[in-house]
């Protein structure tokens, strides 16, 4: 048996009448790469957030390299060489690499000291982990995966020989990705021991040696990751079988529904946010937008329903100009009378309203619909009537119409909103990360479901950062690029490869 | 965050509004202690100066009508996610249109004149919040900010108004002549008289049924009808009501005139309901009691409608006991009002904390 960096022992963790945690044995072997997996909600955060000091366990007893301690703190955590990568980088953009490294363990009277100090120990770890990073660069003018590199160094400057790292790839290029796998490779062979929390099973195939599964606050696996296949940890996860592809029909596209051509969107500061964006969508068919998140998939969807006005260009739906349409009210509202549906990619801030409960989270966007209107009153028989439809025919759990829709999972949230969009009968859908923060039984259900609304006829515009989602729903892809459409292709053609290439502007 | 995961509905809505209000009544009762006086005598003498004989009700009854207007205002641009503090300078102007309309058309016959002074304080108190509301959509100018500054503005237009150009003529006193009988809202003992029921002769006057009824349909305004629900997606997430559709900033700027309306009714209560005469300064701190009881009474209807009746309590038991009490001025009273917005206001988690501990060591016992 080999030491043991981290050990938990029968760690037991509460939140009011909810069990986040039963009774975690498990350790994690030094210089390993350790993966916990599990669906959203399955504790894995509550887990990390226990060993990192942000909560206390109710029970049990943790142990660092093999001596049980009381970790009350974050900075008693990084005092045990425990260093944590968060999924929203804590950096301070306009400082320089070098002082955001500093940045809290500033040492001595004057700043200029710490930070000759800390050049030559950073260049030391830059060399040591082939982290290639220039201590002078501003943050904010990095990209995404050399901030994540600053803060690896951040953890590595603290003296951290355990590094948590929360969801790290969610946010990068399959090329991105590798190169943080060859990093992290690199630091367990220089002794350091990484544990990775993530959902994506093609990840914990490829880099971990160990990995833990959890599903409903306890551990269902722990294997060693050369024993298992992508199947048997889906399985595990889920706790039954899943099916990773979908059975479908070929496409039979009809009338053009969508026709977007020269659509070009200039934010204040005069930065090109969209770049002569130009593509067709068809009744019956789903065209799936892949890219890193930011490149331009969010302000494409804030044009196309109406949150947001395009610079120049004409959006056509059924024939009809949308970009000089005059309104009275909001164009969101007036596309929506149209027969555009939105599912926003940011469910929890823009879908929806967390302190709504559900039944009032199902007319969202349809209040003023005579249907839910009596008079200059709600007919609140007919809304709860409604939502309890919903509930019924998506499954929502809890099936409570009367509770505040923050408190629901992810994937139930989302499933309302699906419904609720649905409802309107649209004939153009804009889904934007269907199943972000959804567990896999949902997402399951929710792509479905998607699909059976193409074989109705409806037109599907998704954006998705999941490759595997776009390639499994799409009849045809297009991929986006710095605000600008980098490649098409038909979803029978692309590969991972192919994608990747294009997301990161490789024509 | 500041959900307090382990405390069940009625202690967050009943316990800790409870709690704070003894708080601040405990630390009064110190205060009265240090000056030499008996805190017990002296709430006893507060509860039976409120409620213990028919005038003392009506008073209450009275000042409750002012403050249950005010607290509307103050809860329905909370609602929006504003954070109405003009309610005085609302109010204050709202009684300019009531006086402009009484000193000019108080020859016609009540259910004219009444009306339209209504009209009036509605108009008036609504287009005073318009301004900072227009101003907060569309420039962002932040609207604690400029409702504070319009209750500055308010009150030096209004001197200069009742010295300069409203003073009654031959008067040394910067007040309106007394408006005709036509624009009095009738009081309660007069309503009730024909009727065979006795009422003490207090100021209560009909405003307080108007009062009621704001409360009914302010309830289902928010929470029954599409304009609330708008109200209330702009209030707890602006992104989400862009996401529905909604006109953020029409939604604003008409809640912040809903709003002022509703502090301007309590000018009708004030001045055609009591003094029958615009007084400088008659606003006299209701429009911040109105923060006071909205914030205590949660934003509700009921809870409103309870702190209204607590601050005209305090208010009507407060004057009868600086009377029987030298040493306790108006000024104490004043004292107790703040401390009590301090403890349910700023201070409202005070005993979150502790109280949810306590729950969740009874739950784990069960």
């Amino acid at each position: 048996m080999a030491e043991l960096a981290i050990e938990l022992i029968g760690v037991n963790k509460h939140f009011g009448e909810v069990h986040a945690n039963k009774n975690i044995t498990f350790g994690v072997r030094k210089g390993t790469v350790h993966g916990i997996i599990g669906e959203n909600g399955a504790g894995k955060s509550t887990l990390m957030s226990i060993i990192y000091g942000y909560y206390q366990a109710d029970s049990g007893t943790i142990k660092i390299n093999g001596k049980a301690e009381r970790i009350r703190s974050s900075h008693a955590a990084i005092g045990l060489g425990i260093g944590m990568v968060h999924q929203h980088f804590m950096l301070v953009d306009p400082f320089t690499v070098l002082e955001n490294i500093v940045l809290g363990a500033e040492g001595g009277v004057t700043l200029e000291g710490s930070l000759a100090a800390a050049r030559t120990h950073l260049q030391k770890l830059n060399q040591d982990y082939g982290l290639q990073v220039d201590p002078d660069a501003i943050v904010g003018e990095l990209g995404v995966g050399t901030q994540q590199r600053v803060e690896i160094l951040k953890t590595l400057y603290r003296g951290a020989d355990v590094l948590i790292l929360d969801e790290p790839t969610a946010v990068l290029t399959p090329q991105e990705a590798d190169d943080l796998f060859r990093i992290l490779r690199l630091l367990r062979d220089q002794g350091k021991t990484v544990i990775l929390i993530t959902h994506k099973l093609r990840e914990v195939l490829d880099i971990t040696d160990d990995v833990t599964v959890m599903r409903a606050g306890e551990i269902v696996g722990q294997v060693r990751t050369a024993d298992v296949t992508k199947e048997d940890l889906a399985d595990l996860m889920v706790g039954r079988k899943v099916n990773m592809h979908l059975d479908k029909a070929a496409a039979v596209p009809g009338k053009k529904v969508l026709s977007v051509s020269g659509l070009n969107l200039v934010d204040s500061r005069g930065v090109a946010l969209l770049k002569d964006i130009g593509f067709d969508l068809h009744a019956g068919e789903i065209v799936g937008i892949a890219g890193v998140s930011g490149n331009g998939q969010s302000e494409l969807l804030e044009v196309l329903s109406g949150m947001r006005e395009a610079t120049s260009g004409s959006v056509q739906f059924k024939g009809m100009e949308l970009a000089t349409l005059k309104t009275r009210e909001p164009k969101a509202a007036a596309y929506r009378k149209l027969g555009i549906a939105h599912i926003p990619e940011d469910r929890s801030r823009e879908g929806m309203v967390k302190d709504f409960m559900t039944f009032e989270n199902a007319i969202l966007g349809y209040h003023d619909d005579p249907s839910v209107r009596r008079g200059f009153l709600f007919n609140r028989k007919a809304i709860i009537e409604r939502c309890r439809r919903f509930i019924d025919e998506f499954d929502v759990r809890p099936a409570l119409t009367h509770r505040r829709i923050g408190l629901f999972s992810g994937g139930n949230q989302q499933k309302v909103i699906l419904a609720r969009e649905i409802h309107a009968n649209p004939d153009l859908l804009l889904i934007g990360q269907p199943t972000r923060g959804v567990d896999i039984g949902a997402i399951e259900f929710i792509h479905k479901r998607l699909m059976q609304l193409r074989d109705e006829g409806k037109a599907l515009l998704l954006v998705s950062v999941e490759l595997d989602e776009i390639m499994a729903l799409s009849d045809r892809i297009i991929v986006m690029n710095g605000g600008a459409i980098s490649g098409e292709l038909p979803a029978a053609e692309a590969t991972a490869t192919s994608l990747g290439l294009l997301m990161g502007g490789h024509k | 965050m500041s959900q307090p995961a382990n405390m069940p509905r009625w202690a967050s809505l009943w316990l800790m509004p409870l709690l704070n209000l003894f708080a601040a009544l405990f630390v009064s009762g110190l205060v009265i202690a240090l000056i030499g006086e008996d805190p017990v005598e002296c709430l006893k003498l507060m509860i039976n100066g409120a409620f213990g004989y028919p005038e003392g009700i009506g008073y209450t009854l009275f000042y409750t009508t002012s403050f249950i207007f005010t607290g509307l205002a103050v809860a329905a641009a909370f609602h929006a996610g504003l954070f109405n503090i003009g309610g005085e300078g609302q109010m204050y102007l709202a009684g300019l249109g009531v006086t402009l309309v009484c000193l000019q058309f108080d020859y016609l016959p009540a259910y004219v004149v009444i009306p339209l002074a209504m009209l009036a304080a509605i108009l008036f108190g609504g287009a005073w919040a318009l301004v900072p509301g227009y101003l907060q959509a569309k420039r962002g100018s932040h609207i604690v900010v400029t409702t504070i500054m319009f209750n500055f503005i308010a009150s030096s237009l209004m001197t200069w108004l009742l010295v300069d150009k409203l003073r009654m003529e031959g008067s040394q006193t910067p007040a309106t002549r007394e408006f005709a009988q036509n624009a009095w809202v009738p009081m309660l003992h007069e309503l009730f008289a024909p009727l065979g029921v006795e009422l003490p002769n207090t100021p209560l006057n009909a405003s307080f049924f108007l009062a009621l009824m704001a409360l009914v349909l302010f309830y289902l305004v928010v929470w029954h009808s599409p304009k609330g629900f708008v109200t209330r997606t702009v209030g707890l997430n602006e992104k989400a009501a862009r996401y529905a559709g909604i006109p953020v900033d029409k939604v604003i700027i008409a809640v912040m005139c809903v709003s002022g309306a509703l502090a301007g009714l309590a000018a009708i209560n004030e001045l055609l309901g009591s003094t029958h005469r615009m007084n400088m300064g008659f606003t006299n701190g209701i429009g911040f009691v109105g923060i006071a009881v909205a914030l205590m009474g949660r934003n509700h209807p009921v809870g409103i409608l309870l702190s209204a009746l607590l601050f005209g309590a305090l208010t009507q038991g407060g004057l009868d006991l600086s009377f029987e009490k030298p040493a306790i001025t108006r000024e104490m009273i004043i004292f107790t009002q703040g401390l009590i917005i301090l403890f349910c206001g700023a201070l409202e988690n005070l005993f979150q904390t502790p109280l949810s501990a306590a729950f969740k060591r009874m739950l784990k016992n069960q």
